[in-house]
Order: structure tokens, then C-alpha cells, then sequence
């Protein structure tokens, strides 16, 4: 019977307080949303930073010659150090920890044309294994550059996406040929899109790879502008550099201490750094969701006690009237719950919707790209909806109480 | 029927302490009905409120129906303003959000009363106090008039035998407070016990018997002057 009664006043009361409703709603809705969309953003932030991180590729350093500046058995510092097309084989031969070496020759300001059209580009002579090493991979129906290219001096070129939408327009560029400064080349590849946050000499999009021996050939350039290699085992990237210092600095006689001999790009060890950032970023995202967690949560508790203190008349009506305190406290108890947890999942489904439209926005802008996909963590969710409503509820159940422990003429001439 | 022992009820505003009722005797019996007077401040509303449950006495005895009101739990308290007692104020007190259907309603609820029953006693009451064609309005849709009747349905629905009034007339015009009066008079004569506090003469003068109250003391309590005259 008792279950009876608090049951029909709780229904009869509900629907009779569609403002305060939507009001406590509203408050907990904004705070589910700001809290859900600012980590969801960060974390989607994190997730695609992660990803553009991989596009120079994954687990390799970048080695340029230098000048030593220590002197050593008996040759005087700043004696130049420069990378040849030997050396590749000769550092593979001595550290088996590289999975991959392969070298390159730059040249910027290279002509390409094609029908009517003539741009100035970047243009690499590089080995095959660039492939796996710096991503460069090609696009369905083409290929990059192989070994018989190499081993023949082929002359065939493997285009970046972006140069080949300037050069060749909407044309299908496989199999076509392309003019490098007056030379015919045969595209054979373009590459396939990929996002690129850090480089060296250029965006991989931006420019056209050759046989290393046909740049050679061409060219006549003497010596590699820089060799890159790759590992396996990523957290040896220290000894391995070590490594590679000792066995060059035997073969060019350098002291293997001497930094300045050779310079190298190690982006494990970028990457590692890269990594202390990024829990950074997500410890302070963390410390900014908890704050504004809170400032939601004091909204929402403010809310909630003052729409229940406003109610303190009620309440002494309703005792004048017969009822016990544990209905009156009950049914303030139901509707507090009620209302935060339907707020709560409210600002959730609202943040979802927010994020998966955000998502869908067709704009191609690289602040779009880098904002990456807002992610909705469930059990972050959930733990904003049961901290929300836990304060929500205790925030609005004391004045209830408080009204309905005194006698009910207190209540009565509340204004 | 209410027998008060010495009754006392103080106050405390801040450090100073007031005391509203300095000691009341009275004894009210079934089926009376008796008008309370007495200038603004004498403490008629602080003795009506400690007669409904409402409030407790700082000490003495109050007596409702042979059981000792200071000893019950706040649920049987509850019980006794659901069921004993019906009480009408001067400000209305209703839910301001609820019908007048629903505020009559809201005694049968926390009686536990049937739904079909509910609905069968509400349409009675306010046909009883002349409503029924306001079932659905609200208190902001009514005259002052019209609320105090909803308010004595309301003060009705359990059948309580003793209604309690605090200047019931007080907030509303000569013809409207003579209609209530006429109510008051009307379940008088069913068998109620009355007791209404009332600043018009004219009115107390209609009751059976007159209470008079002065500083927080009885001045008369109606009894003698009816056995000299
Ligand atoms: N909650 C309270 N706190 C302090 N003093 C109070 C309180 N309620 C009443 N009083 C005091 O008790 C005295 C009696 O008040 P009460 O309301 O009973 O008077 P009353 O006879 O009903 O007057 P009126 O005719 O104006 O309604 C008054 O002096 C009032 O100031
Ligand atoms: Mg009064």
C-alpha cells in the first residue's frame, strides 16, 4: 500500500514540473556535453596525431654525412665525412639489428612535363625498400619503384599523389610518359595518399622518386645526401646508433665519440618523446575534464537545491495533509534520480551525435584532419552521468529533508 | 474530545525568547462549535496549529481523543492530520500547480484510498462546496472564494470528525466569507466538531460558543457565559 501511494503521488507530481525539469536537464545536458566533447576531442586528437606520427614511417633514423670535430689518429678535425652507395651494404653486413637500409640522392628544382604542362620539382634517386621504410606506398594499379628497375637503370618514376594531380590533372597516370629535364620516364606509380606531420626535406606528396642508379646515372651525383634505416626492435634505437658510429667511424676513420662526424635523425627516439607529450596533453585534458566536472556538477547541484527548497511549501502542505516523511523523501528521491540520469544519458546521446556529425563534416582542411575523430569513451560516460547525478540527487534530497523533519507549520510559512 | 493540560509554546528569534501560549486550558467537546478570538497576536493561529498536529507544544499536555498527542511517533502525527483532522488556512495552501480535482485528491492519496474511490469522493466534495464545474481548474484560475471552498474539500476527504479554520474568511469579501460561513454552519450541523478563528464579531457571533484569547492566555472560554445566561 505504501509502494502504492508513493507511486501514484510521484506520477501525478512528475509530469506537474515540466520547467524545473527541463531546467535541472538542461544543466546537466550542457555539463555531460562539455565534459563528453572535450575529452572525446582530446582523445581523438591523441589517436590521429598517433596515426599522422606513422607516416614517415615507423621505427627508422635518417643518417647525413658530417664534418669530425674531434681529431683522431693523427688527421686534424673538420675533415668531411661523406655517405656513399657502399656504405649500405657495409653497415647491413656489421649490424644485423638493421632490418633495412637503403640510401638517397635529392635534387630540388628538377623539370617535369607532361603535354603542355612544366613544374619544378623534388626528385629522389632511392632504393626499393623505401617502400616499407617511409611508407611509400602506391596506389591500387601501380607499383614502386623494384629491384630490376635498380638493377637495370630503369628509367621509370613513381610519382607523390600531389604531384602527380598538378602534372597530369585527372589523366591516369600509370603507364604514361612523363619528361624529366628533356629524359622520358614511364610512371609506374603513384603514390597512395597518407598524412604526414614531420619530414626532411619535403612531404613525400610533394615529390617523385627514380632508381637510385638512374639518378645516378642522370645526375652523376658523387655522393648520398642521407641513408635511412630501419629496426626491429625500437627500444635498442640507442645502441644501434652507438653501432653504426663505431662501424663508420672505422671505415672513415673518425673517433665513433665524435657526434659531429655524422649527423643522425633517430625518430624512435622522437617518438619516445613524442609519447611523454601526448600523457602530458591527456594528464592535463584529465585535469581540465575533472574541473569542469566539477563546475557542472556545483551547477547541477545548485540547481536541483534550489528547486527543491523552492518546494519546501509543498512539502508542509503535503505533511498538513497527511503524509508521512518517507513518502515525502521517496518521491523526492525518484525524481531526482529521474531527472539526472535522463539528463545524463540525454548529454551523452547529444555528445555522440555532436561527435559522429562533427566527423562527417565534408570539408577537407588540415586543421580537420589534425582535429582527427572526437572519440566517446562509454565508461567515461558513464562515470560523468553517476558523479552528476550523485550530486545532483544529495543536493536536492537535503532541503527535502530538512523540510520534512520539522514540524509542518515551519514548512507551511516558507515564502 | 481536545483537552488541553497547561499548554505553553515558545519561541526563540534569536536570543530573545517569546512566549506565545502562557499556559492553556481548554476542553472542546464533540459536535461543538466554537469561534476563537482575540486581538492579532494573542496566539490563536500558535494554539489552532498545536490542536491540528501541525506544531508541538514546548510543554503540557495535549489530550486528542484520549490519546496524548506529545507521545505519538511523527508517522501516527501524520496519521491524525490524514484522518482526524481537517484543516483549513487562511492563505488557501493549496498546490499551486494541481487542479482542484488533484488538491482535493492529495488527503485520499496519502490515505492510500482506491483509485475509483478517489475519483467517486473528489467529484462528491466539490459538488458539496458548489465546485463541480471547476473540477480541472487551477488556483490561479479561481476567486479566493472558490479556493477556500477546494480548500474544505480538501480539508473534508477523509471524513475527519474535528475541522480546524484560521481565519478561513480572512483573505476574502463579505459575500464570499458569508458562503463559507455557511459551509462551517452546514457541517456543523452533519456532526463535525468546529473550532474557526475569525477577527469578525459578527461572525463569532454565530458560533455556538466563543473562545477568547488575550497575551497567550485564555481571556474567557465561552463556558461561563452561556451557563449564567
Ligand atoms: N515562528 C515564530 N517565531 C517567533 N515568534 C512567533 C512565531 N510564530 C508566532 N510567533 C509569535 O507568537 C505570537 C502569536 O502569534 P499568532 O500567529 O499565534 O498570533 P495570532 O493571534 O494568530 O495573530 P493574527 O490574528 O494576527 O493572526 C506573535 O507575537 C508572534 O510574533
Ligand atoms: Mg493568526
Amino acid at each position: 500500500m505504501k509502494i502504492g501511494i508513493i507511486y501514484n503521488v510521484f506520477l501525478r507530481d512528475f509530469r506537474k514540473q515540466k520547467k524545473r525539469i527541463a531546467l535541472t536537464l538542461i544543466a546537466l545536458v550542457w555539463g555531460t556535453i562539455s565534459i563528453m566533447l572535450l575529452l572525446g576531442f582530446g582523445e581523438g586528437l591523441h589517436r590521429q596525431m598517433t596515426v599522422n606520427d606513422k607516416g614517415l614511417g615507423e621505427g627508422i633514423a635518417i643518417v647525413w654525412g658530417g664534418q669530425t670535430s674531434i681529431p683522431f689518429k693523427g688527421m686534424g678535425k673538420g675533415r668531411r665525412i661523406r655517405l656513399n652507395t657502399d656504405d649500405l651494404d657495409y653497415i647491413k653486413g656489421r649490424i644485423p639489428e638493421i632490418k633495412e637500409i637503403g640510401g638517397q640522392y635529392d635534387r630540388w628544382g628538377v623539370n617535369l612535363q607532361y603535354g603542355d604542362q612544366v613544374i619544378s620539382e623534388h626528385c629522389v634517386g632511392l632504393t626499393p625498400n623505401y617502400r616499407q621504410m617511409r611508407n611509400l606506398n602506391p596506389q591500387m594499379g601501380g607499383r614502386m619503384i623494384n629491384e630490376l628497375d635498380l638493377k637495370y637503370k630503369r628509367r621509370v618514376i613513381f610519382l607523390g599523389d600531389n604531384v602527380a594531380d598538378r602534372l597530369m590533372g585527372g589523366d591516369e597516370p600509370i603507364g604514361k610518359q612523363i619528361m624529366l629535364n628533356s629524359i622520358p620516364f614511364t610512371v609506374v606509380g603513384v603514390m597512395a595518399q597518407k598524412l604526414q606531420n614531420s619530414s626532411y626535406g619535403g612531404m613525400d606528396e610533394n615529390q617523385v622518386s627514380i632508381p637510385l642508379t638512374t639518378f645516378k646515372a642522370i645526375f652523376g651525383d658523387p655522393y648520398l645526401d642521407n641513408i635511412v634505416y630501419q629496426i626491429s626492435d625500437v627500444s635498442r634505437n640507442e645502441e644501434i646508433e652507438k653501432e653504426l658510429y663505431a662501424v663508420m667511424g672505422e671505415r672513415y676513420k673518425f673517433d665513433p665519440e665524435d657526434e659531429r662526424a655524422l649527423s643522425v635523425w633517430d625518430t624512435v627516439a622522437g617518438k619516445k618523446e613524442f609519447d611523454q607529450i601526448m600523457f602530458g596533453i591527456q594528464i592535463f585534458m584529465g585535469i581540465i575534464g575533472g574541473l569542469t566536472l566539477l563546475i557542472a556538477g556545483v551547477g547541477v547541484a545548485n540547481i536541483m537545491y534550489v528547486s527543491i527548497k523552492e518546494r519546501t511549501r509543498e512539502i508542509g502542505i503535503k505533511m498538513a495533509m497527511g503524509a508521512r516523511r518517507s513518502y515525502i523523501l521517496t518521491q523526492f528521491l525518484l525524481e531526482a534520480i529521474l531527472i539526472t540520469f535522463g539528463g545524463g544519458v540525454l548529454g551523452m546521446a547529444l555528445s555522440y551525435i555532436m561527435t559522429e556529425g562533427f566527423k562527417r563534416i565534408p570539408i577537407e582542411s588540415d586543421v580537420l584532419d589534425m582535429m582527427g575523430r572526437p572519440t566517446i569513451s562509454l565508461e567515461i560516460g558513464l562515470l560523468v552521468i553517476v558523479i552528476l547525478s550523485v550530486m545532483g540527487i544529495l543536493a536536492g534530497l537535503f532541503p527535502a529533508m530538512r523540510a520534512s523533519s520539522v514540524n509542518p507549520v515551519e514548512s507551511l510559512r516558507y515564502e | 474530545m481536545i483537552r488541553m493540560n497547561q499548554v505553553v509554546k515558545s519561541y526563540t528569534t534569536g536570543k530573545v525568547d517569546f512566549t506565545a501560549l502562557k499556559g492553556i486550558d481548554l476542553h472542546i467537546r464533540k459536535g461543538e462549535l466554537a469561534a476563537v478570538i482575540g486581538p492579532s497576536g494573542s496566539g490563536k493561529s500558535t494554539l489552532m496549529n498545536i490542536v491540528g498536529c501541525l506544531d508541538i507544544p514546548s510543554s503540557g499536555e495535549y489530550m486528542l481523543e484520549g490519546s496524548d498527542v506529545g507521545q505519538l511517533s511523527s508517522n501516527e502525527l501524520a496519521e491524525i492530520r490524514n484522518r482526524k483532522i481537517g484543516f483549513v488556512f487562511q492563505a488557501f495552501n493549496l498546490l499551486p500547480y494541481a487542479t482542484a480535482y488533484e488538491n482535493v485528491e492529495v488527503p485520499l492519496l496519502f490515505a492510500g484510498a482506491k483509485a475509483k474511490y478517489r475519483r467517486e469522493r473528489v467529484i462528491e466534495l466539490l459538488s458539496r462546496v458548489g465546485l463541480a464545474n471547476k473540477v480541472s481548474n487551477r488556483p490561479t484560475e479561481m476567486s479566493g472564494g472558490e479556493m477556500q471552498r477546494v480548500a474544505i474539500a480538501r480539508a473534508l476527504a477523509n471524513e475527519p470528525d474535528v475541522i480546524l479554520a484560521d481565519e478561513p474568511t480572512g483573505n476574502l469579501d463579505s459575500k464570499s466569507g458569508g458562503e463559507i460561513v455557511k459551509l462551517f454552519h452546514e457541517l456543523w450541523e452533519s456532526g463535525k466538531t468546529i473550532i474557526m478563528i475569525t477577527h469578525d464579531n459578527n461572525i463569532a457571533a454565530t458560533a455556538e460558543r466563543v473562545i477568547k484569547l488575550k497575551d497567550g492566555m485564555i481571556d474567557s472560554n465561552g463556558l461561563k457565559a452561556r451557563t449564567s445566561a
